[in-house]
């Protein structure tokens, strides 16, 4: 019967998110928005076909947990470090100033000092899960404000720590009523009771347990995985890295979504992160999806029905707030005015955590019941307000980047080259071997580089060759060769890395962007690799020679062995940079420049044919006049 | 009819070249006469042996100018040999596209004439140094010239290169106004 149960609960979701996201993306909204309308259809308001939309989205809240894990992989330790400032700064003044400024909006619309403080606080969060499923889907993670809005949200997910610390004592007569202390875990965790100095030592034995077992156990056990050779077991590895982590940070009162983060953080550097990123992902954007669609169905229409302009005016009083107070902060770190309003307009909903804080701050008595549904149908609302707002930016704002989540296409052909990336390098490689005859693959990821391309009669394939199921479908298993020609420094990597791991027979050239990033692709298993401007720059400086007078062969010479001196010296500073003594690499540099002008200046008295000898002339010339 | 005549100058250091640069001056001024310096249009070794074709076939003389290295050509000469000369096409059963064209070396040594000689420091006669060339114009059934030869160009003062000059200009003026000569040695 409960089987029977879940299985009517799994095809009704999945059915949902079936019909509904297609449309959504046909219709150029995104998945978010369709998820949410997904939700509010089969939701109790209008098909009734769900109804404990709770329990799904107790489960639901998984996909945020692994969402972070997977932004944890992409960051490393040192990354995070240095985006601290970052964090504590635009988070800290986005909490801070948005909580003030919605109290003050609270207090001027009629609320006690308290409950407008808490409500304050609850609302200045905003939803990691819509944020960075958004920005990802539009490939703006890494853009500058995607890089703010992780930052912000990142400070808001530690935040809830505190804040549900601080919350009880906003609770008439003052820290009184039943606060125990990780009330949005439903079973009470272990540090419930222990004085405050065994519970903060519980915590950090948690964080220690997740930084070591992360390197110490997880990295031999991956390792031991992937010599099985079972995919499946490889998959069930990871999903039960990061169950357990949530569960570990759960029983110590955490949120597990930080715990994730810190188990993601601890295995950046390791070998297995793509590996681990691609079993997850698939995971990750089912639940993520279920959750949407979970908040979807949780939004109280009758309750809006009921009252539409206070809903109304909640939402668009706190939108309004928080993109304000936003943007002046983006723009204070220096963002473009486009950067800081799609910063402010992605951060602009109020978040998940929202829900729990509600039911934490009503169970404390600081907010009334009614309040308190009037809120959580405002939170599930503002949701709906930022795929919205996103798109208007898209189409007005911003510089009509559009979203490219086209599939890859199918690859009928089996070559023994294949080429990923096919820009200004990847062409000149592809038309050179297709000349001589050599048939290649060519993978593209830019849609209008394909069609213009295609026109020209090139044969290439639509897909993302970072992916190894991409690769493998292109025939990396038998192919001899992958070139890797791809523009971004970071894909290139990822693409190297992902290639030698997944297919050890094949031979990679790479591109690199400048001398650091050749090492970097080394490092990743390319066999060759070719820094993008070296030759073009070695030519110019043949040309100028030339325009200077110097014959051609000679002026050719001279490139020939500065190209020499210049490898030799990549496979010096190889060398001393992995010692990683930045000193030692500055000084080897410049031993190697001192070098380069002696070698060059040598070779012009050495060229043969310095008068017409054949041989060192000079010498010659005086050894024949002692003769004469 | 006057021969045209194809200049295939090598030199890797033309820049410090004295004699080498006059002789070439001078044949550039010569009516006929089309220079054509290998290294410096093919400074890569990449040499187009469609062009170098269609040059020698527009063409009835060929001189090839350099200085004497080792006893031979500089190396681009011999780059040049193998994959111009096309078997089929300057050699071969069927390899007639230079047929009764004229052959000439201008060469220059360091050495005095004397050291070119049975008992000289060389042991051998520049003659008997340039039988490859010699023997290269016969197997493309070319007519081989007697060389141009410019000695001791190491303590060659200006007046000499000056007089090795004029010798050159009027050796391509007879070849391009003459009619070759089968020369037996």
């Amino acid at each position: 019967m409960a089987a029977d149960a879940l299985l009517v609960q799994s095809a009704t979701y999945l059915g949902a998110a079936v019909v509904s996201v297609p449309i959504a993306e046909r219709l150029g909204l995104g998945s978010v928005l369709g998820y949410l309308v997904a939700g509010v259809m089969v939701g109790p308001a209008v098909l009734g076909l769900v109804s404990g939309a709770e329990d799904v989205m107790h489960v639901a809240e998984f996909g945020v947990v692994m969402m972070l894990f997977l932004v944890g992989l992409e960051l490393q330790p040192s990354k995070l470090w240095a985006m601290r400032g970052a964090v504590f700064g635009l988070g800290g003044a986005q909490v801070v100033a948005t909580a003030a400024a919605v109290a003050l909006a609270a207090v001027a619309a009629g609320l006690g000092l308290a409950p407008a403080f808490a409500v304050g606080l609850i609302l200045a969060m905003s939803s990691t899960a819509m944020v960075l499923q958004a920005l990802a889907e539009k490939g703006l993670l890494k853009s500058p404000a995607g890089e703010t809005s992780f930052a912000v949200l990142l400070f808001q997910d530690i935040a809830v720590i505190p804040i549900l610390a601080v919350m009880p004592l906003l609770a008439p007569g003052g820290g009184g009523g039943d606060h125990g202390a990780g009330a949005h875990a439903d079973g009470g965790t272990l540090v419930d009771g222990l004085p405050g100095w065994a519970a903060a030592l519980l915590v950090l034995a948690a964080v220690g347990v997740i930084v070591l077992g992360g390197r110490l156990v997880m990295r031999p056990l991956f390792m031991a995985m992937a010599r099985l050779r079972m995919r499946e077991i490889f998959t069930a590895t990871a999903l039960l890295l990061v169950a357990g982590t949530a569960l570990i940070m759960e029983s110590v009162g955490l949120s597990p979504a930080l715990g994730a983060f810190l188990a993601g953080v601890v295995l950046a550097d390791s070998e297995f992160r793509h590996e681990i990123e691609t079993d997850i992902a698939p995971f990750k954007g089912l639940l993520l999806g279920l959750f949407f669609i979970a908040v979807g169905a949780g939004i109280q229409i009758d309750l809006i029905l009921a009252r539409p302009l206070a809903v109304a005016a909640i939402v668009l009083a706190v939108v309004a707030i928080k993109a304000a107070v936003l943007y002046a902060i983006a723009r204070s770190a220096r963002l473009n005015r486009s950067d800081a309003l799609l910063t402010a307009i992605a951060l602009s909903q109020i978040g998940e955590f929202a829900f729990v804080l509600i039911g934490f701050a009503s169970q404390n008595r600081i907010l009334a019941g009614d309040l308190a549904a009037l809120l959580t149908a405002s939170v599930a609302l503002s949701m709906l307000t930022t795929p919205i707002l996103l798109i208007l930016f898209e189409r007005f704002a911003s510089g009509a980047e559009t979203a490219d989540d086209r599939p890859a296409d199918a690859i009928d052909e089996r070559n023994r080259v294949i080429i990923a990336g096919f820009g200004r390098v990847g062409q000149i490689v592809g038309r050179l071997l297709i000349g001589r005859g050599v048939p290649v693959t060519v993978l593209e990821h830019d849609a209008e580089q394909l069609e213009a391309l295609r026109r020209f009669g090139f044969k290439l394939y639509y897909g993302d060759a970072r992916r190894h199921d991409l690769l493998e479908a292109a025939g990396a298993a038998e192919a001899a060769l992958l070139v890797v020609a791809t523009d971004d420094k970071e894909t290139t990597t990822e693409i190297v890395e992902t290639a030698r791991r997944n297919f050890p027979g094949l031979k990679i050239v790479a591109r690199a962007y400048d001398r650091p990033h050749a090492y970097e692709v080394e490092e990743a298993g390319a066999d060759r690799v070719v820094r993008e401007t070296f030759e073009g720059g070695i030519e110019m400086a043949t040309e100028s020679l030339r325009v200077l007078g110097v014959p051609a062969f000679e002026a050719n010479r001279l490139g020939r062995i500065f190209r020499r001196h210049d490898i030799e010296t990549m496979d010096v500073l190889r060398v001393v940079r992995k010692t990683g003594d930045r000193d030692a690499y500055g000084l080897a540099f410049r031993q190697r420049r001192e070098m380069l002008s002696s070698v060059l200046t040598r070779d012009v008295q050495t060229v043969p044919g310095t008068d017409d000898s054949g041989w060192d002339a000079e010498t010659l010339r005086r050894e024949s006049r002692g003769e004469g | 009819m006057p021969h045209k005549i194809l200049l295939l100058f090598a030199h890797p250091s033309i820049r410090r070249s004295r004699v080498n640069r006059a002789l070439l001056d001078a044949a550039s001024a010569v009516a006929g006469v089309t220079v054509h310096d290998l290294y410096e249009t093919y400074p890569d070794f990449a040499i187009d042996v469609d062009r170098e074709q269609r040059l020698l076939l527009d063409h009835d003389a060929i001189v090839c100018q350099h200085p004497l290295f080792w006893y031979s050509a500089p190396a681009i000469v011999r780059e040049w040999q193998d994959l111009v000369l096309e078997h089929g096409w300057a050699y071969g059963r069927h390899g007639r596209a230079l047929e009764g064209k004229t052959w000439m070396q201008a060469v220059s040594t360091g050495g005095r004439e004397g050291a070119y000689r049975e008992d000289g420091l060389n042991r051998y006669s520049i003659d008997e140094l340039l039988r490859p060339f010699e023997a290269t114009a016969h197997l493309c059934h070319m007519v081989w010239q007697r060389p141009f030869v410019v000695h001791a160009t190491h303590v060659a003062e200006a007046a000499e290169i000056d007089a090795a000059a004029d010798a050159f200009r009027a050796r391509l003026v007879a070849l391009r106004d003459g009619s070759p000569v089968r020369v037996v040695v």
